[in-house]
């Protein structure tokens, strides 16, 4: 097995591919409250991801999601929805944005763990760019729906 | 012959990583001969000019290499060079007619383009296994025209359900644009059958051969098929060619849909007049070198045999057939009997993108994705699928490569 494999596919990956944290029912028109939904589709393989996004008053914050895809992309979603669960909204903007800026590195950063937790993981990915998209669908999704979110905060 | 022959195709050479290169993604795009490489070479070198115009050596070097192009093609898949008109890819080839029919409903091309007039009493038939290249431009064209879109369905087994045929194309149909080999499961459509019901219906056929062209002796004057698309990447020529293959008749009637230099008689500041086919449908500089270099293609293809090709993909067809059958937890879609070599898989509990990522790993090139075929990958409870496509520089040895590293993606990804 090669080392790139090994890099792509790391054990924290191949976890969280089946544990699928946040993977679960959507509210749909039943959220109330804060909230946003985005719906995200990758056209070159059809993976898909619908995410929803809801914020407590404490500013606290929810993920959940349901989707269709491949490993890298299912994983993604559930670290996304991980640290979700253990942070602020606005610590969520500092950590996506270090994400998206770790996987348009083609390899040359290393994951900061102390700020991107098990998505630091994915720093491999960045080295295969067909699946650059594949990490980042519901990173995608979460950034339309938090946005929304924080509008309907506004409001 | 087909030991000998792989040396032609210097990329097969090519290390993945460790391991040898096994291409099984010629469905996708087939490798090229080495003499399909020297052909660009030496056209630039040595024939390089502007076509159809300028009476110097060069020029007529040239227009001879362009036209002779056409021979090729027909001596390939019957007719007449007339019949065959250059297109950016088969994509074009399809859009040009769908288009044209568009612009023959809304009043353009005269008295002679009124047989291609649709309106909203009329249908449009396709099929549920096409490629989104000979499904969205049909659907296009019923949205302009309000004509009806049906379409047959596919049975279990991947291939056309043609138990309500009659009804499904019946009077009202004016197209009917079907595939001659699935893109996906390698079916080999019964075109003699379909064409004799679009007849019954006096009803216009569009084939999408371009997975038939590349692999097996097609004629289209035999199938006596109105259109054809297909494409020269897939059949050892370079990319950014394709062709549409036509009746001389309908080619000279359909309005052509890219206008310009190249493609007129006479113009005034008020209006013109278009030349027949083929140069009807090809305004503007033509990709010369490309008609050069595929001319050598299926000079090449005709001396092997698409015979010959068929059976030994068949054969190969075989090996992988039988050899994923032996793999637990991996379905093959599709069972038809009559078929090419190119196998679409699913693997229980692991997606095809880190199937396809796997196989890369060990060295072999497949396909990943829905293979522009979404309403087929739906209709058999699937978003996407793994596809191995065979050609005649395939070996056994390329399957074995294939089984033995699919064997493992399912322990790999702890799917067991």
């Amino acid at each position: 097995m090669s080392t790139q494999m090994q890099q792509l596919y790391q054990q924290v990956i191949l976890d969280h591919s089946r544990s699928r944290i946040g993977n679960a029912d959507l509210l749909g028109d039943a959220a109330t409250g804060a909230h946003g939904s985005s719906h995200q589709i990758n056209p070159t393989c059809g993976d898909e991801i619908e995410l929803e996004t809801e914020l407590a008053g404490d500013g606290g914050l929810t993920v959940r999601w349901s989707g269709d895809g491949c490993s890298i992309s299912m994983a993604s979603a559930s670290v996304l929805s991980e640290l979700a669960g253990d942070t602020t909204v606005a610590d969520m903007f500092v950590i996506e944005a270090k994400f998206h800026e770790l996987m348009h590195s083609r390899g040359t950063l290393e994951g900061e763990e102390e700020i991107l937790g098990d998505a630091a993981a994915f720093s491999g990915v960045s080295k295969f760019p067909a699946r650059i998209k594949c990490a980042l669908l519901s990173w995608v999704a979460f950034k339309d729906a938090l946005n929304q979110a924080q509008t309907s905060l506004e409001e | 012959m087909f030991s000998r022959l792989r040396n032609d195709f210097p990329i097969l050479d090519t290390r993945v990583g460790e391991s040898p290169l096994s291409y099984l993604d010629s469905g996708a795009t087939s490798q090229k001969p080495q003499c399909v490489i020297d052909t660009f070479t030496e056209y630039y070198s040595q024939r390089n000019a502007a076509v159809h115009r300028g009476a110097h050596t060069l020029a007529v070097m040239a227009t001879d290499a362009f036209e002779a192009g056409r021979e090729g093609v027909a001596n390939l898949v019957g007719g007449t060079p007339e019949q065959v008109v250059w297109t950016k890819n088969a994509t074009e080839a399809l859009n040009i007619v769908a288009l044209g029919i568009d612009r023959a409903s809304h009043g353009f091309g005269g008295e002679a383009a009124k047989r291609f007039g649709l309106g909203p009493e009329d249908s449009i038939v396709v099929t549920e296994m096409e490629h989104h290249a000979n499904l969205v431009p049909w659907q296009q064209l019923a949205e302009s025209t309000g004509a009806q879109l049906r379409w047959i369905p596919v049975t279990d087994t991947g291939e056309l359900d043609l138990s309500d045929l009659e009804s499904i194309v019946d009077e009202t149909t004016k197209v009917f644009a079907f595939t001659h080999v699935s893109n996906v499961l390698g079916t080999i459509n019964p075109v003699q059958r379909l064409v004799g019901r679009a007849r019954a219906v006096d009803s216009l056929v569009v084939l999408d051969a371009c997975q038939s062209v590349p692999h097996m002796p097609v004629s289209f004057v035999d199938l006596d098929v109105d259109f054809a698309a297909f494409s020269a990447h897939k059949a050892l020529g370079p990319t950014g060619l394709g062709s549409l293959w036509g009746k001389s008749d309908l080619l000279n009637s359909l309005p052509p849909v890219l206008t310009g230099g190249s493609m007129i008689t006479t113009v005034t500041m008020e209006e013109s007049r278009f030349m027949d086919a083929p140069q009807r449908f090809e305004a503007g500089t033509q990709p010369v070198a490309e008609v050069a270099a595929f001319t050598t293609a299926v000079n090449y293809l005709a001396e092997v045999g698409l015979d010959k090709i068929f059976d030994h993909e068949r054969q190969l067809a075989a090996v992988l057939l039988d050899g994923i059958a032996n793999i637990p937890g991996v379905t093959v879609l599709g069972a038809a009997e009559e078929r090419i070599g190119t196998v679409a898989f699913d693997v229980a509990g692991v997606h095809a993108h880190d199937v396809g990522q796997y196989l890369d790993s060990q060295g072999v090139a497949v396909r990943v994705g829905h293979h522009c075929a979404q309403p087929l990958h739906r209709r058999f409870g699937v978003t996407a699928t793994t596809r191995a496509s065979t050609y005649l520089y395939n070996n056994t040895e390329d399957c074995e490569q294939l089984l033995t590293a699919l064997a493992e993606v399912r322990s790999f990804f702890g799917a067991e």
